[in-house]
């Protein structure tokens, strides 16, 4: 048993170090973009339009990235999509997380018609498939980072209740509950004392996940036009601009591409990353 | 000497979820099926049965984890069968419970200091850190102990660590829920002998449930066979063991294997 | 002749020096019942799966042979190891509940070894399994055979369990436990058929326990372990009679009992654990230098 331990805390070392440290540099490129980018990220120039990144003969110095079909910078307007990404990431993913983690830890713990009514909303709202749903409700809320953010919430939550309902059962079938309880402790108490803590690392972990599909949501709206205004950069602009030249300039589709990849990549490894570190077991 | 616990004409059923239908309320178990006990100040009352006989869920009706359907539970004259989660708060000091599994009594993520004072904070016991280090010493266990894990104990440190626990509001009744099941016979014999000797130098008055006859024959003055949720015998211990009358009695004290190859046993 | 026999075993925690079986060595003939006793840890559980090949990735046999009728299964490639095993040995588990599975009728589940390993025919193994059936005393077979597990109780499940190891006449079985999970009156009533089983089919039974109660009724000969190390092994009746190791006597002391009410607070004095505890590291510094 020890040796398995300490396997896990091994391995979950340079796992947490390196996706939280591409996730901080996002994050400070998204906070320092005017500073960081060498160009505007809206400035076309149609005379340097698709030229190659720097280690290309041909390439543009000062365009490390190259630029797309309108002579705009791919750097630049990579760093500057990263703050659309992050911003749907942190809000939408934490709304999206405390209203799911709430109403599946009242479910799974207080149980009777509290998990009735919260279970049956569940299954009823999973019946919709979320891809038009989310769709649609731009389509009504009308384009925008809001309206974004509303359709991950409204869309993902259930993802949250799900999994926090069944851990806050387990949890509150053991014996620490009962045992809190003839303490005299309230059963509300017990539940964010007691049974909270325990279903904390499942949640983080689902967080950074939801982030992480935040990002991917954010990207897949945008390649369809239905995000933010489309003079904004955002990732999933730049790929769904890049898809149409990609045999002339794939550099403008590949680079949001790996940026996307790495930072979906980062988030979920960061969450299974701080799952063990929190594990009192593990640790 | 008087009766701390009153029970009379005890009925308790719980909804069988297995079989609940898609609509509706699920049918009801009946578990307890009308039982009437006294347990007297001072006595150490062993509750013995099989899986199913219902002795875990009558333990949890006595300290009001469960709320009885019918019948009537009195702790020291006061009627606490359906009394609220709230009106039983101030009274849940003085009756308190050790669980079968250790591990899954405690918070994986409070160290042992914590779980102990945790109720003595509850119930507004000043200094509670240093009360909690005085039951570590009851239960002879180091005080350095009180910033380990549970996980990082033994079974048998662990069960005492949950025995310091209830002890430390100094209640007037204990329920000790199959407390030893999980233990090795090493450590059983250490956890029981703890157990007697506390109950001796605290006034204790104990319950003490388990599926094993040959465990509580020392440590209990008078014992209650149930079965199917039914009494079906209630003794002095000697007299239990020397002359059992309920057929299910001798049943179960004929199926415990003595560890001696020549008697006769199957 | 022993049909098993285990020699010199040692197994560690892998990639470490730390040992959780010490020169193990034991044999079971046809027709004999051998306990394995100790307390949690001592690797009683692991000795019958370290015969049946099922040890968890993270401990690794280091030294010893597993003689199954003379024939050395550590040297034998993976797959010839476990068409032996499976030709000859069968387990019987400690937990009925979740042995079988609760997604497949009784009937496929004790037929499936027939049909897998001994080829026989789907019509020929459920003729058998009825037959089984009825030797460990179900009343209706064939109602039986089509139900699920979860329509069976636990001492219901543990005959099934019984029945389907003796399926294909094994010349080997290990329980590991296989009544602890078991109500004393169920208990008796399975350890009483295990018995007769073993008995009508001659076959040498490896019993994991910690009860001594138990062995004492089941059981032939014993070992008894601590940490691993096997500290006595000899027949039942000289066993109860005078232990010669001080662990197993303190161990039968220890060991509740309603005819002898002091034994239920006599502990393993910590005279005794110190003293075994020693053995043990005695026996690695040997293992060590040598």
């Amino acid at each position: 048993m020890l040796d398995g331990r300490s396997q896990v805390r091994r391995r979950a070392g340079p796992r947490l170090w390196l996706s939280g440290g591409w996730l901080t540099a996002l994050a400070l490129a998204a906070i320092f973009a005017s500073f960081l980018s060498p160009h505007d990220p809206l400035a076309q120039d149609l005379f340097l339009g698709r030229m190659p990144p720097f280690w290309v003969d041909s390439a543009e110095p000062g365009y490390f990235l190259g630029t797309d079909s309108l002579g705009r910078d791919v750097l630049s307007r990579i760093l500057y999509g990263s703050r659309v990404a992050l911003t749907v990431a942190l809000i939408a993913g934490t709304l999206t997380c405390l209203i799911g983690a709430s109403l599946g830890l009242l479910a799974g713990y207080l149980r009777g018609w509290v998990d009735v009514v919260v279970s049956r909303l569940i299954d009823i709202w999973m019946a919709f498939p979320p891809v038009l749903f989310s769709i649609l409700l731009i389509a009504v809320l009308g384009p925008g980072l809001i309206s974004i953010i509303i359709a991950i919430v409204v869309i993902d939550w259930t993802r949250f209740a799900r999994v926090v309902r069944a851990e806050a059962m387990a949890q509150g079938a053991m014996d620490y509950p009962a045992s809190a309880q003839v303490a005299g402790r309230t059963r509300l108490s017990t539940m964010l004392v007691e049974i909270l803590p325990n279903v904390l690392p499942t949640i983080v972990a689902l967080l950074t996940l939801e982030m992480g599909i935040a990002v991917i949501v954010e990207a897949i709206l945008s390649f369809v036009n239905l995000s933010i205004s489309t003079d904004d950069p955002t990732w999933g602009g730049m790929i769904s601009e890049g898809r149409v030249s990609i045999y002339q300039a794939w550099w403008v589709i590949v680079f949001p591409l790996i940026t996307l990849f790495l930072t979906v990549l980062s988030f979920s490894q960061l969450g299974e990353g701080l799952k063990d570190r929190f594990d009192p077991v593990l640790r | 000497m008087a009766d701390l616990y009153e029970v009379e004409n005890l009925h308790l059923s719980l909804p069988d979820m297995t079989r609940k239908p898609l609509f509706g309320a699920a049918p009801r178990i009946e578990i307890l099926k009308g039982l009437s006990f006294n347990i007297p100040e001072g006595e150490i009352l062993g509750i013995v049965g099989g899986s199913g006989s219902g002795k875990s869920t009558l333990g949890r009706a006595l300290v009001r984890l469960l709320e009885p359907t019918s019948g009537a539970v009195r702790f020291d004259g006061d009627d606490v069968t359906h009394l609220s989660e709230q009106a039983l708060r101030p009274m849940r000091r003085r009756f308190q419970m050790i669980f079968q599994d250790p591990m899954s009594s405690m918070n994986p993520r409070h160290r042992v200091g914590r779980i102990i004072s945790a109720p003595l904070r509850l119930h507004g016991v000043e200094n509670a850190r240093e009360a909690a280090r005085e039951a570590l010493d009851h239960v002879g266990l180091p005080r350095s102990f009180e910033t380990r894990y549970p996980h990082e104990l033994s079974g048998g440190q662990r069960q005492r660590v949950g025995i310091a626990r209830a002890i430390a509001l100094r209640p007037d009744f204990i329920l000790a829920d199959e407390i030893v099941s999980g233990l090795d016979v090493s450590s059983q014999a250490q956890v029981l002998a703890l157990l007697e000797r506390l109950v001796r130098e605290l006034g204790l008055t104990l319950a003490f449930i388990s599926h094993d006859l040959s465990v509580i024959r020392r440590l209990c003055t008078r014992i209650v066979v149930l079965h199917h949720g039914e009494i079906v015998e209630n003794e002095p211990t000697a007299e239990l063991f020397d002359n059992p009358r309920a057929g299910y009695t001798r049943e179960l004290l004929d199926a415990i294997p003595l560890p001696d190859p020549d008697e006769p046993w199957f | 002749m022993s049909f098993l026999s285990i020699s010199n075993l040692s197994v560690r925690i892998a990639g470490t020096t730390t040992r959780l079986l010490r020169d193990v060595a034991l044999s079971v003939s046809p027709g004999e019942v051998h306990g394995l006793v100790g307390e949690s840890g001592a690797g009683k559980s692991m000795i019958g799966k370290a015969v049946l090949g099922i040890l968890p990735r993270s401990v690794e046999i280091i030294s010893g042979q597993i003689e199954l009728d003379g024939t050395d299964l550590l040297t034998l490639p993976p797959a010839e190891h476990r068409r032996r095993i499976g030709q000859s040995c069968a387990l019987i588990p400690q937990d009925p509940m979740t042995a079988l599975n609760p997604s497949r009728r009784i009937g496929p589940q004790i037929t499936d070894r027939l049909v897998d390993i001994l080829g026989w025919n789907r019509a020929k193994a459920r003729e058998r399994a009825v037959e089984l059936l009825h030797e460990v005393h179900i009343p209706d077979p064939d109602r039986i055979l089509r139900s699920y597990p979860h329509e069976l109780s636990g001492g219901m499940r543990q005959r099934i369990l019984i029945a389907s190891a003796f399926a294909a006449e094994p010349k080997l079985i290990i329980a590991d436990e296989p009544t602890t999970a078991l109500d004393v009156t169920v208990q008796k009533q399975i350890l009483k058929l295990i018995k007769e089983m073993q008995e009508r089919h001659n076959t040498a039974l490896l019993f994991v326990t910690h009860d001594l109660g138990v062995v004492s009724k089941i059981c032939q000969s014993l070992s008894v372990l601590y940490g691993g190390l096997v500290v006595e092994a000899t027949d039942v009746h000289g066993f109860f009679r005078a232990p010669s190791h001080a662990y197993s006597r303190a161990l039968l002391a220890a060991t509740p009992k309603y005819t002898d009410p002091e034994a239920s607070l006599t502990p393993v004095p910590d005279a005794v654990i110190t003293e075994v505890n020693a053995q043990v590291d005695a026996v690695d510094r040997e293992w060590r230098g040598g």
